[in-house]
């Protein structure tokens, strides 16, 4: 499952994109991201999957263009550490 | 010498005049449908506080969304252009200047010269705009102006929820229902604007000094939430809606210089 | 009564059975109430298959909303609350459901409800809610593989028809006729944010607009918000609305214009999907649980 997170607003678009089929589980990113907007939980999306999968938090979906500004990297060497802690690379931003 | 500047602004076009660098005169008039018209309302009412005629003028330079609506303008500089060189003028130390007027907030940064060396711009939202508070007013049944004195006799913070002045206003009449006080709820709503703006200005390196300017700037609640979200002290002009007209007139005054 | 008739933002109340079914066949009895920010259902269903449901207005209290719907769909069908093995809470109160066993999220309902609704060949489902708006793409069995919500901003969502509805004096669920009441398709309204269309809007009324034709570019506005929310996910047929603004022809043609692909159609009431989805998962949950002793 593709699951986005975000919004969109008059200056661009800002999802996070968790590629759930490629996740697992390991619970890495939540422990990365310096603003906790992670948490993991049994997949919210399919109440007939055991499995626990991240989400974003829901009052932190409507904000992360700011939450998530201090991690943007200044160059295209650095990754943001949610993306980087991911071994199976399950994790985008659009931004 | 006279210049004028003219700023279009969302709700309201002010106009400044200025003669050898000093302020001759002031005009405004509500933007409406007709943008001639306000425009030249705003303009002839600066004209006569002036004491000068039209023809008196030797450049003149317009500002604001509707900048390019302006037919007897010379030349034009953009917001943010305008709105450093207006600030810097009234305070010098100024490096970081906020701008909240009705439908557009902004913040940039400036060199000593108000030349902007960078800047971010939330638009196209009302949530991050003067037209939240006006929103957010309506449905809490007072005029807008009374809502900054109003929620400084508050002291409780009130978390509200929503990022959209449509959904806030609901939240609004919520807790109007759970009977919490006028003075708190005028409070959050401060609270949350200034919290969206100061996400803005967090995205530049804040430099101090940092001046507010623009119609909200003249809401004395919003900007003590201001300055308790970015924790610190912040400069506000006089007349922070006419800073903008300012920083034109002053960018006509080098045109009309310069020749 | 004539407070009822200023307010045009306001969707019938209504409940249904289906009359040629018989609780006491089933084995298994289940519901779904969905307490969205507007409106709340409830659905039960009797061996998967759709028995009965209401649909009415959210009041200021979640719990209270759920037990006025879960009751109405109970009304006239010899059933109590007691019969129901499982219940499924789901919407934007579902937290709040009393009476439920689990809650469970809208996405996961809509795309579930969706399938049974329209068939197994929809892939995308565009649910568009009081106070949100989501695109859910589902695979053959209703299972989510991929969506995207927008509840920051009331663009796209049925509370901006609301205020549009409100503003120009225009029963909300009129909207759709009277907006294709117009010689020649404006163009949309500019402003994405509703307040500022608001504000767009009564500049174009003043500037002699006629009602129609303000409405005409609204609808115009939002089918292009919700669009631009559709492509970022990609979409694929079949293609279906869900929510309340699916009985809104204004918006749904104009979204069918500009993503060049007509909507699956259904006879029965597009705002009950989530509860629908919430009540078989109830079933497929209850199962489960009996499985498992």
């Amino acid at each position: 499952m593709q699951a986005n997170y975000g919004y969109r607003d008059g200056s661009g678009e800002y999802y996070i994109t968790i590629d759930t089929d490629k996740c697992d589980s390991c619970g890495k990113c939540v422990e990365a991201c310096p603003s906790k907007i992670l948490v993991m939980v049994s997949d919210p999306f399919d109440p007939m999957s055991d499995a626990d999968i991240p989400i974003v938090i829901e009052a932190e979906r409507k904000k992360i263009k700011y939450t998530c500004g201090p991690c943007k990297p200044v160059d295209k060497e650095r990754e943001e550490p949610c993306i980087k802690a991911c071994e199976p690379r399950a994790i985008t931003h659009s931004w | 010498m006279y210049v004028a500047g003219i700023d279009m602004g969302a709700k309201f076009v002010k106009v400044v005049i200025l003669d050898d660098g000093e302020i001759k005169g002031k005009g405004m008039a509500p933007t409406g449908f007709d943008l001639d018209e306000a425009a030249n309302s705003a303009f002839n009412s600066a004209l006569e506080n002036a004491g000068i005629q039209k023809d008196d003028l030797k450049h003149i330079t317009s500002t604001g969304a509707g900048k390019k609506e302006v037919d007897f303008r010379n030349t034009e500089v953009t917001e943010v252009g305008a709105a450093a060189k207006g600030a810097i003028s009234l305070f010098p130390g100024s490096r970081t200047i906020i701008e909240v007027g009705a439908e557009e907030g902004r913040a940039l940064r400036s060199d000593e010269n108000g030349r902007v060396l960078d800047f971010v711009i939330n638009e196209k939202c009302a949530a991050g705009a003067g037209a939240f508070t006006e929103a957010m007013a309506r449905a809490l049944e007072i005029p807008v102006t009374e809502m900054g004195a109003l929620s400084l006799k508050s002291a409780k913070e009130t978390p509200m929820n929503a990022q959209c002045a449509v959904f806030a206003e609901s939240e609004v009449v919520s807790l109007v229902h759970s009977k919490t006080s006028k003075e708190d709820i005028a409070r959050a709503i401060h609270d949350a604007i200034a919290s969206r703006i100061s996400s803005m200005v967090r995205r530049l390196s804040i430099e101090k000094d940092v001046t507010l300017i623009g119609g909200l700037a003249k809401n004395i609640g919003f900007v003590e939430s201001l300055k308790r979200d970015l924790n610190m002290d912040i400069n506000v002009p006089d007349d922070p809606d006419f800073v903008g007209a300012l920083g034109a007139a002053l960018v006509a005054r080098k045109k009309a210089k310069e020749g | 009564m004539a407070t009822e008739d200023s307010e045009y933002w306001r969707w019938k109340e209504y409940n249904w059975k289906d009359p040629e079914m018989d609780w006491k066949d089933a084995e298994f009895i289940t519901a779904g109430v969905d307490v969205g920010s507007v409106s709340s259902q409830a659905v039960i269903t009797l061996d998967s298959k759709l028995f009965a449901y209401s649909n009415m207005r959210t009041g200021s209290n979640s719990p209270d909303s759920a037990r006025n719907a879960m009751n109405w769909a109970l009304e006239d069908t010899g059933l109590d609350l007691e019969k129901i093995q499982y219940v499924v809470g789901t919407g934007y109160g579902r937290v709040n459901v009393p009476f439920a066993d689990r809650a469970i999220t809208e996405i996961a309902c809509h795309g579930r409800g969706a399938n049974y609704m329209y068939g197994p060949t929809v892939r995308t489902v565009l649910d568009m809610g009081g106070q949100d708006c989501k695109a859910i793409r589902t695979d053959e069995k209703g299972k989510v593989t991929a969506f995207l919500m927008n509840d920051k901003c009331a663009a796209g969502t049925g509370r901006g028809m609301e205020v549009f509805a409100d503003l120009l004096g225009i029963h909300i669920e009129k909207v759709g006729e009277e907006s294709f009441k117009v010689e020649k398709e404006p163009p949309a309204v500019s402003s994405t944010c509703v307040v500022f269309a608001k504000s767009e809007a009564t500049g174009l009324l003043r500037a002699g607009w006629p009602k129609n034709k303000v409405l005409a570019a609204y609808c115009s506005a939002m089918a292009h918000r919700v669009v631009t929310l559709l492509e970022r996910l990609g979409v694929e047929k079949e293609f279906a609305i869900t929510g309340g603004i699916a009985k809104n022809s204004g918006v749904v043609k104009r979204i069918e214009k500009e993503l060049g692909l007509t909507a699956l159609d259904v006879n029965l009431d597009t705002q009950i999907a989530g509860a629908l989805g919430g009540a078989l998962f109830a079933e497929a949950l209850a199962k489960k649980a009996q499985k498992q002793g």
